[in-house]
């Protein structure tokens, strides 16, 4: 579990490589803490998907708004 | 004591002046006896100094400026009045030619003592032929003294010092001028014929001129007081040699300049007094230089036309506000 | 064989630090190729080579600061490349009295910097020059003692100058006409939906390229939106290259997508996530930094309603993009809730006017009306 949200936090700080990863609330929305962009926030779906094997669609993207979303996503979609 | 004078009567008052303080003085010219002069300067002069000191000349302009020179190198003191500038053209190669060029060619042996006074300028329809300003002209020939009295004062006392010159002196009378009027003190006499003169302090912008356009440019002063601009007022007063340390003190001082001249703008005067300051004081300068000159047009003779023509208060207003507003 | 000289990477630089070349003296480069790596006071940029040609000579060493201007590399130009000198943008003729220039020199203002001035035909006079030295007196007193607190700091204090300088000067010279419109974007969002349903995540397009793709086209038919207002005049751009606000934790940068016009969607998408992504990591190069002719900023889907932004000198227009939300609109007769966007125009006055600014908005709005043209 912690490793899993590590490699995340390790994704979103290729994109936004200002972000202190200590200061990452896992229940925040992402785009709103990190104050990234929907650019951004693409390439870290991208990212994502890359990373996990993972065909996410478009209508998915809102089930990814904070890092703990994240987790769980990846983790409800890895078989 | 003083008293009221026109510029007129000034001229009148220093040849009289000079006629009685030196018996080397006579006056010739194209009706100065009989007629008292075109303008009436030396009305009154033959019935006091007599038909031998005041001499009316044929209309030969070249003849009777000869005669002067050879007086002068006689050891005379001929004043010789060349009834308009235009007219003085005829005698070009007299002081071109002679009165200028004789203590060079001469190592200094001959000395040319002769003063050359010429009306000049428009304002009086009087036309193409009788009204032109070409005093740049006069002005560009080393060996030649150019000055041109815009007040009364300098009407009463230039004539006197440009008598104790050793070399020809060429004095230029705006025809518009000579109703002037200004107080004098009685004893006013010879003034000094070196340098021009501040006429009206200010900080902001130089009015240059000289001659018939110095009361044109002081009302343009007063109106640009009005419109928070302060115009300095400077009478170059001596066109040749230039004054030009009062030129850069006033431009220093300001940082602007409108130069107004009455010949016409290719040519003129103005582009010398123009190009002195930009090799002398172009880093003092804050904005273009601008020039008033006559339009390019011999000067018309139906009077809106011929005002048209001329140097106005309105355009030497105009060019002070573009060069100097504040924003 | 030419000198290769630091260049200036915005209007606001003064000198750049080398932090790597790319390149060693034997190399062949062509043009657009990486030859260095330079550190200005906003961020790092890539510093492309402007013809082809083989590297002569390194002439300065990383780690070293220098002024734009002076050469950094010899290079040797190959073939005809030596025939047409790189277009390499001229320093506009100051237009400043004498006076003027010499007291900014006693007073230390550098007179570029004032914008135009209040003397005749725009003038810098001495006046303007005293009031800019007035100005910047506090400031300069403030920043003598340099900030203990590390480069980053630093870094953002300089873009922050940086963003300061341009926008000052464009509020100083630029007058501003400000335009909106309310465009409905379902039809486009409907028909985007529809065209990423069938596409792998990395193929994709996002909304805010649409609304790129829709300027870039409407550029087409108000052309005078898009170059440079410079000495005096409207200098229009051949080419459209959209600069992109992003907005990083320092401060906005926009770089630019050259020659936006004629990209596809999946082109522009590509060249966007690219830009973003490498703004972020500090390797925009140089003239993606000096080359928009016109600028877009998109607040976002979180954003507010409409943003009337400030041009950046020398352009003459900014496009501005508010969040994307349900509005409650009338479409033939009937109150429906559809999303929609607000755009805005800031122009400048001296380049165009409303009423051209208009069709511009309008060409906007019909372009995404009909988003499969795009």
């Amino acid at each position: 579990m912690s490793e899993l949200k590590d490699t995340i936090v390790g994704l979103l700080l290729k994109i936004a490589p200002e972000v202190d990863a200590a200061e990452i609330k896992p229940d925040v929305d992402l785009r709103d803490q990190l104050d990234i962009d929907s650019m951004d926030h693409l390439n870290f779906v991208i990212a994502m998907a890359k990373q996990f094997g993972l065909e996410i669609p478009e209508k998915d993207y809102p089930r990814l708004t904070t890092l703990d979303d994240c987790v769980a996503y990846v983790q409800s979609h890895r078989h | 004591m003083s008293r009221t004078l026109s510029y007129r009567e000034a001229l009148h008052d220093a040849h009289f002046q000079a006629l009685s303080e030196d018996p080397r003085v006579f006056l010739v010219g194209e009706d100065v006896n009989c007629y008292g002069g075109t303008y009436a300067v030396s009305k009154g002069l033959a019935d006091h100094f007599g038909a031998d000191r005041v001499i009316d000349a044929p209309l030969s302009e070249s003849g009777f400026v000869g005669a002067g020179i050879g007086a002068a190198m006689g050891g005379l003191r001929p004043i010789v009045e060349v009834m308009t500038v235009n007219f003085s053209l005829l005698a070009l190669d007299q002081i071109v030619n002679a009165a200028a060029t004789l203590r060079h060619m001469s190592g200094g042996q001959i000395s040319v003592p002769l003063v050359i006074r010429m009306a000049m300028g428009a304002g009086r329809q009087l036309a193409a032929q009788h009204s032109h300003s070409l005093e740049g002209w006069y002005a560009h020939v080393p060996g030649l003294r150019v000055v041109a009295p815009a007040t009364v004062a300098d009407a009463r006392g230039m004539l006197l010092t440009a008598l104790a010159d050793p070399d020809p002196v060429i004095i230029f009378e705006h025809v518009g001028l000579l109703a002037l009027t200004d107080e004098l003190p009685d004893d006013a006499g010879a003034v000094e014929i070196d340098h021009a003169a501040v006429r009206r302090e200010g900080s902001d912008v130089s009015l240059i001129t000289w001659g018939g356009n110095l009361p044109k440019a002081l009302e343009a002063a007063r109106q640009l007081e009005a419109a928070g601009i302060s115009a300095e007022v400077l009478d170059l007063r001596t066109l040749r040699p230039l004054d030009d340390a009062a030129i850069v003190a006033s431009v220093s001082k300001t940082h602007r300049a409108v130069v107004i001249d009455e010949m016409w703008k290719t040519g003129s005067f103005a582009a010398e007094v123009c190009t002195r300051i930009m090799e002398q004081a172009f880093f003092e300068l804050d904005a273009p230089l601008r020039r008033v000159c006559s339009a390019e047009v011999p000067i018309p003779y139906a009077r809106h036309m011929e005002l048209a023509a001329l140097p106005s208060v309105e355009q030497i207003v105009q060019a002070a506000t573009e060069i100097a507003r504040h924003e | 064989m030419s000198d290769f000289n630091m260049p200036s990477l915005g209007a606001d630089m003064d000198e750049g630090e080398i932090l790597a070349w790319k390149v060693k003296p034997g190399d062949s480069v062509r043009k657009g190729d990486v030859l260095l790596e330079v550190d200005t006071s906003k961020a790092a940029f890539d510093v492309e080579a402007d013809h082809d040609g083989v590297v002569e000579e390194i002439l300065v060493e990383p780690g070293r600061k220098v002024a734009v201007g002076t050469p950094i590399a010899r290079i040797r130009q190959t073939g005809e490349a030596l025939a047409k000198p790189a277009p390499k943008p001229v320093a506009p003729h100051l237009r400043i009295t004498p006076l003027a220039r010499v007291v900014a020199k006693d007073l230390g203002v550098d007179p570029a910097k004032i914008g135009r001035g209040t003397g005749i035909d725009g003038a810098i006079t001495r006046a303007d020059v005293e009031r800019a030295a007035a100005k910047h007196e506090e400031p300069h007193v403030e920043k003598a003692p340099p900030p203990p607190s590390g480069a980053d700091k630093s870094k953002r204090e300089g873009l922050r100058d940086a963003i300061a300088a341009a926008m000052s000067r464009s509020k100083r010279e630029i007058p501003h006409y400000y335009l909106s419109q309310t465009i409905d974007l379902e039809p486009a969002l409907n028909w985007l939906e529809k065209l990423n349903a069938g596409r792998p995540i990395t193929e994709r397009i996002l909304s805010p390229v649409l609304l790129l793709k829709a300027v870039a086209h409407a550029i087409w038919e108000v052309p005078e939106l898009n170059g440079y207002w410079t000495d005096g005049a409207l200098n229009q751009s051949e080419s459209v290259h959209l600069g992109v606000a992003i907005s990083l934790h320092s401060g906005v940068i926009a770089p630019a997508i050259h020659d936006a016009d004629d990209m596809s969607l999946e082109q522009l998408m590509a060249a966007l996530a690219d830009l973003v992504q490498r703004a972020r990591h500090g390797t925009l190069k140089a003239s993606e930094m000096t080359d928009s002719t016109i600028t877009v900023t998109n607040l976002g889907d979180r954003g507010p309603e409409a943003v009337y932004g400030v041009i950046y000198p020398p352009q003459v227009a900014l496009v501005g993009f508010g969040a994307v939300m349900s509005r409650a609109l009338v479409i033939d007769g009937q109150l429906v809730a559809r999303r929609s966007v607000i755009a805005t125009l800031s122009a400048d006055h001296r380049a165009s006017d409303g009423h051209r600014g208009g069709l511009f908005l309008r060409a906007i709005a019909r372009l995404l009306e009909h988003p499969e043209s795009l």
